[in-house]
């Protein structure tokens, strides 16, 4: 009797135990009085520096810039609205006077605005990232089960994998527009350079844990791969890959990590119409709001790294069998 | 006796090292019968895994040879199971998945669709498995483990089954329970077994014939002990039997007078140091 009333008192109307709240609220709390402080050193320190295009934006200005490119996105796609009605009403009436007319429908041709940017950008790191997987994931198992063609392969391995995205951009620019020749291009050949400096330089990590993970599969299963007959296919399917599966998701999160930065850095030079080149632009510019527009996009870069990250722990926590594993 | 079903002769086994190669096993000699359970009982590091790994294929023996049915044993292959010491499931399969890969790997285009999944739950069924059959190993109990791992050996149909001791990381009553299950399912299945074993008690209940192996380097077979006890075998009326008894002290003298292991102490030393060389090199 006298634990249950102690109990109740402990219990508040969430059913939490004092302790319970407490922890609860710490751990809500600390992460947002850190990010006070960090504002409060923002806002202060950047009244301290000037530059040659005014005093360093602040939070209160990177907000506002935040503010105008969201307006600017929604104007411009007012606009587009406008165009496409426009266009719809002009050649209705044209067919009305004389149903042979020929009618023309014309593209929006706008200035890409900062959301744009953000889509265009994320869907040249998933393709450079995905092309990168299907690269890195196979060969990286090969390697894992032949200790030869590892040692083939490794130098070339460690020798590659430090190369900045900054050197591999020329030498893909240069055969890209040698070699992507069309004259309808799917992809146009900015795209296209991004998407493989992306590659290049994000493949290495999925490559290098692939093949540790195919390693470190237990020898009592490959004992029982071995007893059970399984073919060369099925040992991989059924053995090896899921063994790996841990591993190679951590290889990945990292090359996804890595896949983001290359893109900024690449598309600044490549000028694929994406985040990079929109800070590349803003730069250029040099107008009094440039540097709050630059300073959005770095939020916006590491937010939307972020959410990509967590996107693939989902992932992970989706595919990998082993539920307990904590992923973080 | 039936006729010899599978024979080691003159089975020697050498490992590579870098002070030179080091003798494991010398002229291991064993005649088995179809139907036998033999068991092999020893002080550990005397070898046991090394004969059961080249039975089942997975070692090649450096001398002499290993003949099941006429025919010489040189790759692991699903005639000869292996239960392994740890169960060795794959914690990504199902109870009921871990079989079935098994289980297609010996029977598929032989048995359909339909014959297959009722083999599997048979198997799982033999070893009291039903009531889990969708759960993963993490999530069933040493024993249960065990029990899978013993039901995927035998949905192969093997004609040795080969048992790395089995029971070994088992809690005495789970093991009991899973002894009695096995000779049930033995008497039923008629299965050649060979079976690695630590435990004296175990062995005499479940062998017709105990081979005790001496100790290593270069061990070999010090006896061989045929356990004349009727079948089916009660553990509980066994303790009052003068043979048994008899049994138990035969192995008991032989692994602890006879082939008595004094562990050299700068052995331990050695032990210690390369456990340290381990650390390091994990740090």
């Amino acid at each position: 009797m006298h634990t249950a009333i102690t109990n109740l008192k402990k219990l508040n109307h969430f059913g939490w135990s004092g302790e319970q709240l407490r922890n609860v609220l710490v751990g809500a709390l600390t992460p947002v009085i850190g990010l006070l402080i960090f504002l409060m050193i923002w806002h202060v320190g950047a009244q301290r520096i000037d530059t040659s295009l005014g005093a360093f934006p602040g939070p209160v200005q990177v907000w506002e810039q935040a503010a105008n490119l969201m307006d600017e996105h929604r104007s411009e796609r007012a606009r587009a609205t406008a165009f496409y009605e426009r266009q719809e009403v002009r050649n209705a009436e044209r067919l009305a006077q004389d149903p042979n007319a020929e009618v023309r429908w014309r593209e929006f041709t706008g200035r890409p605005t900062f959301i744009d940017q953000v889509f265009t950008s994320l869907w040249t790191v998933l393709v450079g990232f995905g092309l990168a997987t299907l690269i890195a994931v196979p060969l990286g198992i090969l390697i894992g089960l032949s200790q030869n063609l590892y040692r083939a392969i490794n130098p070339m391995i460690q020798i590659f994998k430090p190369v900045s995205p900054l050197a591999w951009l020329p030498l893909v620019t240069l055969v890209v527009s040698a070699t992507y020749v069309t004259s309808d291009p799917a992809f146009s050949r900015s795209f296209v350079v991004s998407v493989i400096t992306v590659t290049l330089c994000s493949l290495w990590p999925t490559l290098i844990n692939t093949a540790v993970g195919v390693t470190g599969v237990s020898k009592d299963l490959q004992n029982v791969s071995r007893v059970l007959r399984l073919g060369w296919f099925r040992h991989v399917k059924t053995i090896v890959l899921p063994s790996a599966i841990p591993m190679i998701f951590t290889g990945l999160r990292l090359s996804l990590g890595i896949a983001w930065m290359v893109l900024i850095a690449a598309e600044m030079l490549a000028q694929n119409p994406g985040l990079g080149k929109f800070v590349w632009d803003e730069f250029q510019n040099g107008s009094s709001n440039s540097l709050g527009r630059i300073c959005v996009a770095v939020l916006v870069i590491g937010f939307v790294g972020f959410l990509l990250d967590r996107l693939m722990l989902l992932i992970q926590g989706w595919i990998n069998w082993d539920k307990s594993a904590v992923v973080r | 006796m039936n006729k010899v079903h599978l024979e080691l002769s003159g089975v020697g086994m050498e490992f590579p090292t870098p002070k030179g190669p080091f003798s494991a096993l010398d002229g291991v000699n064993l005649k088995i019968a179809k139907g036998e359970f033999v068991s092999l009982i020893g002080h550990s590091g005397c070898g046991k895994s090394t004969v059961l790994n080249i039975v089942a294929g997975l070692y090649q023996a450096t001398t002499g040879g290993v003949v099941l049915n006429g025919r010489e044993v040189n790759a692991p292959g699903p005639e000869r199971s292996v239960v392994f010491q740890n169960h060795s499931l794959l914690p990504w399969l199902s109870a009921f998945q871990n079989v079935e890969l098994a289980v297609r790997q010996v029977f598929g285009g032989k048995k359909s669709r339909a014959e297959m999944r009722e083999w599997i739950e048979h198997n799982l069924s033999l070893v009291q498995m039903t009531h889990a059959l969708h759960k993963k190993p993490d999530e069933l109990s040493g024993g249960m483990k065990q029990r899978v791992g013993i039901a995927r050996a035998l949905a192969m149909q093997p004609e040795v089954l080969l048992m790395d001791e089995p029971f070994g990381a088992l809690d005495a009553l789970t093991r009991a329970h899973l002894q009695d299950s096995l000779m049930d399912i033995q008497s039923t299945l008629g299965n050649t077994v060979i079976m690695i074993t630590h435990d004296v008690d175990e062995a005499v209940l479940l062998s017709d014939r105990i081979v005790m192996m001496t100790n290593g380097p270069a061990a070999t077979i010090g006896e061989i002990l045929p356990v004349h006890l009727e079948r089916p075998r009660d553990r509980l009326e066994l303790v009052n039997s003068q043979h048994y008894n008899e049994c138990r002290s035969a192995v008991l003298r032989f692994l602890y007078e006879k082939q008595k292991k004094v562990e050299p102490i700068s052995a331990r030393n050695n032990g210690r140091k390369s456990w340290m060389k381990k650390l390091r090199l994990a740090g």
